[in-house]
């Protein structure tokens, strides 16, 4: 196990380098410079420009400037930020569980919903119920979500007013921040309201981020478990005379799950990409409104920052779950 | 009585006035202590009547039958839940292929366990004595270690060993094996079918056998079904069987067993397949492939008979062989 996890840390090398390498040249493809930008309508003076240039070291030549970046990376440096001065990693590390919060009721979400309805779609394949999980899962899988998230905004938040706008919490209130996560620390804060605000704030955000990752997950699960369901092990509990419930929750889940697990580990890549878009629309304050803002404001030790380190979870994440995938599958744990 | 009675069942898939016959009214009984054995191609029908038997059948398919009593109660009249209360406890099975048939993701150990759970019961110590006693019976060697073992970690032969010690673990009356040699090696076969033979003496189980190698029951069945497209075509005891086949289709397995087909320039199989759900043909579902079909045999279809002075044999054919292997004009 431990040589597994060391040859699959060593294939991360290539991914990282591809990654610097894309963010590095791509946010730089941009028309436009950080100065240029924070400067704004007023313009600035071209000597000036220069010289602020040359001060961030953005006047060299830019494979030297790779290389610098590179260095950088290296001893664990991953600079300041254009705009605010501040240390990218501590300005990420102060958003991130406000994405973590919303990621995970996202995920919770998607899977509270789409794992039962995946199994009772299979187990009840052909029938109304499995073609609606179907068709509702493709629709879920193909929307926009931008378009769906204003969709539930116009009428949820709009028009029937049963949830809020945008944010993370009312401003009427005022939490400590203890873990950085809101639902804790507004249930740690004793007040009532705070928690319940934070959470009618999450809702939204929450069913917009988690729609995809359902659809996929409800989709997996009822695939698999079709698959699992014609396997002759099936037929052998069902022979020793097992009640339906416990052939399909014991005997068939349990193998069901395997691909599941990974699809749902898989989903992080999705749910950080559609983090940034959800995050955005609802002004969530967390590291995907961040880094697109990083981006028009071309602050690129942010823009670079910021991606390597969501990669470099979505990589551990990844292997996480080929470490779990191990626990629930023998075959695999007992394959040293 | 008999233990287990069937009378034209019949299994069908499919919607419409011509469903597949995957069964096609076949009768038959198994006495306690006997050991029956169901022969034919793959395809023949073999493995969807047991499974019908054991209540296994799936929507969309049907079963239906005259009779399908076991021990006196009628099988198909159960509720569900009171079906599942004889299916793995009074009646059992195991399969083709052993290495499939059990759970990958639980210990052999679990499996047993829960066979014995669901049918009765007891501490969870007492549970883990019983099955360790089972897989004792079935020659499993250092059955404590054995327990705590994942299926991945066995070799084919002695997975079906654990699939026995599953099987008889709730004390059936009826055990039927589904071609549980099928997948092994041809070492293990003897050995496996020599347990299941020991065990069913040793309990006085009725034992169905069911293979496609007419020689591997050759010597341990009592009695012999020959099916051919889900129709039963002759049935005999087994030692008249062997010498006299009645049935153009047994005399061709007959034939195809490699000491017979020894001196033959190739093997004397019948040429073609089992037809499937779109080729049934009219007639004797054998003809096309039959060396002596008449005119009569592409029309009409023969019924199951008693062969003409012996009733303990029957026949499905216009023209039974006769002592010399030729069909009675
Ligand atoms: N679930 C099913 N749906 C449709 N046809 C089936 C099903 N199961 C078996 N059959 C058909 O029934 C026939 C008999 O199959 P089977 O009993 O497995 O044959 P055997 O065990 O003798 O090889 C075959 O033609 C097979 O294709
Ligand atoms: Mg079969």
């Amino acid at each position: 196990m431990l040589q597994f996890i060391f040859r699959r840390l060593l294939l991360v090398v290539p991914t990282f380098i591809g990654i610097t390498l894309l963010t590095f040249f791509l946010i730089r493809l941009i028309p436009g410079d950080p100065i240029e930008l924070l400067a704004g309508e007023r313009g600035v003076d071209p000597a000036r420009h220069a010289m602020l240039m040359a001060q961030m070291g953005l006047d060299q030549p830019i494979l030297v400037q790779y290389m610098h970046y590179i260095a950088d990376v290296l001893r664990g440096n991953l600079g300041t930020s254009i705009s605010t001065r501040e240390p990218v990693l501590h300005e990420f590390l102060t958003l991130f569980p406000a994405t973590v919060e919303l990621s995970l009721c996202a995920t919770l979400f998607a899977i509270i919903i789409g794992l039962p309805a995946g199994i009772l779609a299979a187990v009840k394949r052909g029938s109304v119920f499995d073609h609606s999980v179907m068709t509702i899962s493709l629709t879920g899988y193909s929307m926009p979500i931008f378009w769906w998230a204003l969709l539930l905004m116009l009428v949820f938040s709009v028009n029937l007013g049963w949830t809020p706008v945008s944010g993370r919490i009312d401003v009427t209130y005022w939490v400590d921040d203890v873990t950085g996560f809101m639902l804790i620390d507004s249930l740690l804060s004793d007040d009532k309201g705070a928690f319940i605000s934070t959470l009618s704030h999450l809702i939204l955000p929450s069913i917009v981020l988690g729609t995809i990752p359902l659809a996929v997950i409800a989709r997996m699960t009822r695939s698999s478990m079709l698959e699992v369901l014609g396997e002759d092990y099936i037929r052998t509990a069902r022979a020793k005379g097992l009640a339906p419930k416990r052939v399909i929750f014991i005997h068939a889940l349990r193998n069901a799950l395997i691909p599941v697990i990974t699809v749902i580990g898989l989903q992080v890549g999705t749910l950080l990409a559609g983090a940034i878009l959800t995050e955005t629309i609802f002004a969530w304050p967390g590291v995907g409104k961040w880094l697109i803002e990083a981006i028009h404001r071309r602050d690129y030790p942010v823009v670079q920052g910021g991606i390597l380190i969501v990669a470099t979870l979505i990589i551990l994440v990844n292997l996480l779950v080929d470490i779990l995938y191990g626990v629930v599958n023998p075959r695999i744990r007992h394959n040293k | 009585m008999a233990l287990l009675s069937i009378k034209n069942l019949t299994v069908t898939f499919g919607e419409g006035d011509n469903p597949f016959r995957a069964v096609d009214r076949i009768s038959y009984t198994v006495d306690e202590g006997e050991v029956l054995g169901i022969v034919g191609e793959s395809g023949s029908g073999k493995s969807v009547s047991s499974l019908s038997v054991m209540g296994l059948i799936d929507y969309p398919g049907k079963v239906k039958a005259d009779e399908l009593t076991f021990d006196g109660s009628d099988l198909l009249s159960l509720s569900a839940n009171a079906r599942r209360k004889i299916t793995g406890d009074d009646i059992a099975m195991i399969f083709q292929d052993p290495m499939t048939s059990l759970n990958p993701c639980f210990t052999v150990g679990y499996q047993i366990v829960e066979a014995l759970k669901v049918h009765g019961g007891g501490s969870k110590k007492e549970l883990k004595a019983r099955a360790i006693e089972l897989l004792k019976q079935v020659g499993i060697p250092a059955p404590e270690s054995r327990f705590d073992n994942y299926p991945h970690q066995l070799s084919g032969g002695m997975s079906q060993r654990m699939m026995i010690a599953m099987a008889i673990a709730c004390n059936p009356r009826l055990l039927i094996a589904d071609e549980p040699t099928t997948a092994l090696d041809v070492t293990i076969q003897a050995q496996i079918i020599d347990l299941l033979v020991n065990l069913q003496k040793a309990r006085g189980m009725g034992l169905i056998l069911i293979t496609h190698d007419l020689a591997l029951v050759a010597e341990v069945a009592h009695r012999i079904v020959v099916m051919y497209a889900g129709q039963i075509v002759e049935m005999a005891p087994a030692d008249q069987l062997f010498v006299t086949p009645r049935h153009p289709y047994t005399q061709a397995l007959l034939r195809s067993l490699p000491e017979h087909s020894a001196g033959h320039a190739r093997l004397q199989a019948l040429p073609g397949v089992v037809p499937g759900k779109h080729d049934r043909p009219q007639g004797c579902l054998l003809n096309p492939r039959c060396p002596y079909a008449t005119d009569r045999c592409r029309k009409e279809e023969p019924g199951l008979q008693p062969y003409p002075g012996n009733s303990a044999r029957m026949v499905k054919c216009f023209y039974p062989l006769n002592d010399e292997g030729s069909p009675a004009v």
